[in-house]
């Protein structure tokens, strides 16, 4: 007979996962890569058209000319651009992975009540707790990890193009466009804020699932729907008033923790967040240094870490992740 | 007659049942059920829809909360489903395999969290049918995905399994093969099979017990020998139908000119002297016992 070890098992869960949702997990973000590598290279041909007409200058500085004017100084402001850029080619995945994880966690525990296969997986010896519990890292580790793959493959498929269309120019892309310090500095980070995201995002997965476990229909209206009529009716009634909490409140603490905390890296307070898109607006005026990237400093996520949004959220979010194993066990309606 | 039927075989009973009960609002599912279910045996649990068998079925796996007292290999289905899942399957008609999923995967995911699977067994029954490992579930017709979950389920050496309607929708020749594997390659006495299906001729020759319920309650439950015993069919002819209508039969119906009467715990060697006397079937059995059902 199979030696079965817990730690087997759930790998076999999650395994389940990936195969029942690679169409999410996996081809979604890849897919959004490409499209992006594709929009990209219709840009630089049609560039290329223009340019071939009118000549390529940035800043009044003619391309060829320009590997020229650049000093050590001026090569780490370029780095840093690069960094930026492709800080930003990981903001369109991000938003496909909010998707594929909002629509993943509505369907996680309902989808099987409707084709009634959740009496085929119950059949097996398999806990509702490891079941939810396979869920909850499915949508906060599996998917972003494969999201975070894709992201890496879109920064490389993006200096590569980058690299063949200044070879086409006659400038050398390397000293330019490649330092794999920095990269692979990125790339930590990245890394480093998928476990801070899959905190931050517990509550939006423990009400996703308890939805997905506890509705005998139409999941995503009470998913969606209802805390967004809870934020409408709040607005409008001023329903909270006498509890001296705003509607921005309500929505920013209620509904938006709710159903956007999946949303990668949305964690980051407003202040670090504008600091980060100020410094990425303005190559001229970035300053190199440790707080190039401040969203994504250890300080930044140390302070998020223990912030009381992120602490209250937790505990809401495995309030809710044992809800719905509860509704799990005893939701087997489908079976009448 | 329930509790106090004598075991058959020996041994601590698979599921024993007191005062099982249970209520979805105002309907009773399950009225005070008593029943105990011995090792080795291949029970039929009939009875007409809406009965109760599938709250019965749902209490025993552990799918639903019931009042009285249930143990299914000594536990508590409701607080021990995943230590009991080890020991326990079941193959329902609603139990469908998730449509997505791959054969190689499935087996390799059962493989995987099942500790009392073998994959050489399920592989060699899996040869024997025209499944491939590249197909999904939605790729294979309705009596495939029976061969493939039965295959599943017979490479797990489990000691009780539970059908719900197995073969529901399922051909002749699926469903000849279904009872034939699962007598043939499955059953031994170790195993234990309860076994619901509203196709009772097809099965009424592999059960060793029989039980019928009712309105919630468990109105038959004998072994089939003991079901020999106590039922007899008397083939009467029409001068002697009012001398065999005095003996208060289950039921009556004509055949050729002639009545067929059904009897509950008559002298058989007085029913002889009536007619012709035949074995019962459990169908005829069913529909006697049934009767007024739906009125």
């Amino acid at each position: 007979m199979n030696a079965v070890t817990p730690v087997n098992k759930f790998t076999w869960l999650l395994k389940r996962e990936y195969w029942e949702h690679r169409g999410g997990f996996f081809w979604t973000p890849m897919i959004t890569a490409m499209v992006i590598l594709a929009i990209m290279i219709l840009v630089l041909v049609s560039a290329e058209f223009l340019a071939n007409q009118n000549g390529v200058n940035i800043n009044g500085i003619h391309l060829e000319q320009l590997t020229k004017h650049l000093g050590v100084s001026e090569i780490e402001k370029m780095h840093a651009g690069v960094d930026i850029g492709l800080l930003s080619l990981s903001f369109p995945i991000g938003i496909a992975l909010f998707f594929v994880v909002l629509f993943y966690g509505i369907g996680a525990l309902y989808n099987d009540r409707s084709d009634r296969s959740a009496l085929f997986w119950k059949s097996l010896p398999i806990s509702d707790l490891s079941t939810v519990l396979s869920k909850v890292a499915a949508a906060t580790l599996v998917a972003p990890i494969l999201a975070m793959a894709a992201i890496i493959a879109l920064q490389l498929g993006f200096l590569v193009l980058m690299s063949l269309y200044a070879l086409l120019h006659g400038i050398n892309p390397f000293p330019l466009l490649w330092s794999p310090t920095h990269l692979l500095a990125l790339w930590f980070k990245l890394v480093l804020i998928i476990p801070v995201n899959a905190l931050w995002a517990l509550p939006s997965v423990g009400w996703l699932l308890l939805c997905s476990s506890f509705a005998r229909s139409k999941p995503f209206l009470w998913a969606v729907a209802l805390p967004i009529m809870a934020g409408v009716l709040n607005s409008w009634f001023g329903l909270m008033k006498n509890m001296s909490l705003t509607s921005t409140w309500f929505w920013q603490n209620i509904v938006g923790r709710l159903l956007l905390s999946i949303v990668p890296g949305s964690w980051m307070d407003a202040e670090t967040l504008r600091n980060t898109m100020e410094r990425a607006g303005d190559d001229v005026r970035i300053e190199v240094g440790p707080h190039l990237d401040a969203g994504f400093t250890l300080d930044a996520i140390g302070h998020a870490l223990v912030s009381p949004s992120m602490l209250i959220g937790i505990v809401a979010g495995v309030a809710m992740i044992a809800a719905a194993v509860y509704f799990r066990r005893v939701r087997t309606e489908s079976y009448a | 007659m329930n509790m106090d039927m004598p075991q058959v075989s020996s041994g601590t009973p698979i599921v024993s049942a007191r005062g099982l009960s249970k209520r979805y609002g105002a309907t009773v599912a399950l009225d005070n059920v008593n029943l105990q279910i011995a090792p080795g045996r291949i029970v039929g649990l009939v009875g007409p829809n809406g009965a109760g068998k599938t709250t019965a079925l749902r209490a025993i796996l552990g799918l639903t909360e019931f009042d009285g007292d249930l143990t299914v290999l000594g536990l508590d289905p409701r607080t021990h489903r995943t230590e009991l899942m080890q020991q326990v399957c079941f193959i329902a008609d609603v139990a469908v395999l998730p449509r997505w999923l791959r054969v190689a995967d499935a087996v390799d995911f059962v493989a995987g969290v099942h500790p009392r699977f073998s994959r050489e067994k399920c592989e060699a029954f899996l040869a024997r049918t025209k499944i491939k490992h590249t197909q999904r579930v939605r790729e294979l017709s309705k009596g495939m995905i029976v061969q493939l979950h039965l295959a599943l389920v017979m490479a797990i050496d489990a000691k009780l399994l539970v059908l719900d309607e197995p073969t529901l929708g399922l051909d002749i020749l699926y469903r000849k093969e279904f009872y034939e594997s699962l007598l043939n390659d499955y059953f031994d006495h170790e195993k234990t099979i309860l076994v619901t299906t509203h196709q009772i001729e097809e099965i009424e020759r592999i059960l060793t017990d029989l039980m019928f319920i009712k309105d919630g309650r468990i109105i038959l439950d004998a072994s089939m020998e003991a079901v020999g015993d106590r039922y007899a069919e008397v083939m009467v002819a029409p001068d002697k139908a009012e001398a065999a209508r005095a003996l208060k039969p289950l039921s009556e119906r004509q055949i050729f000119g002639k009545s067929v009467f059904l009897f509950d715990g008559v002298d058989q060697g007085h029913l002889a002297t009536l007619g012709e006397l035949h074995k019962p079937s459990v169908a005829d059995l069913f529909v006697a016992t049934m009767k007024g059902t739906y009125a």
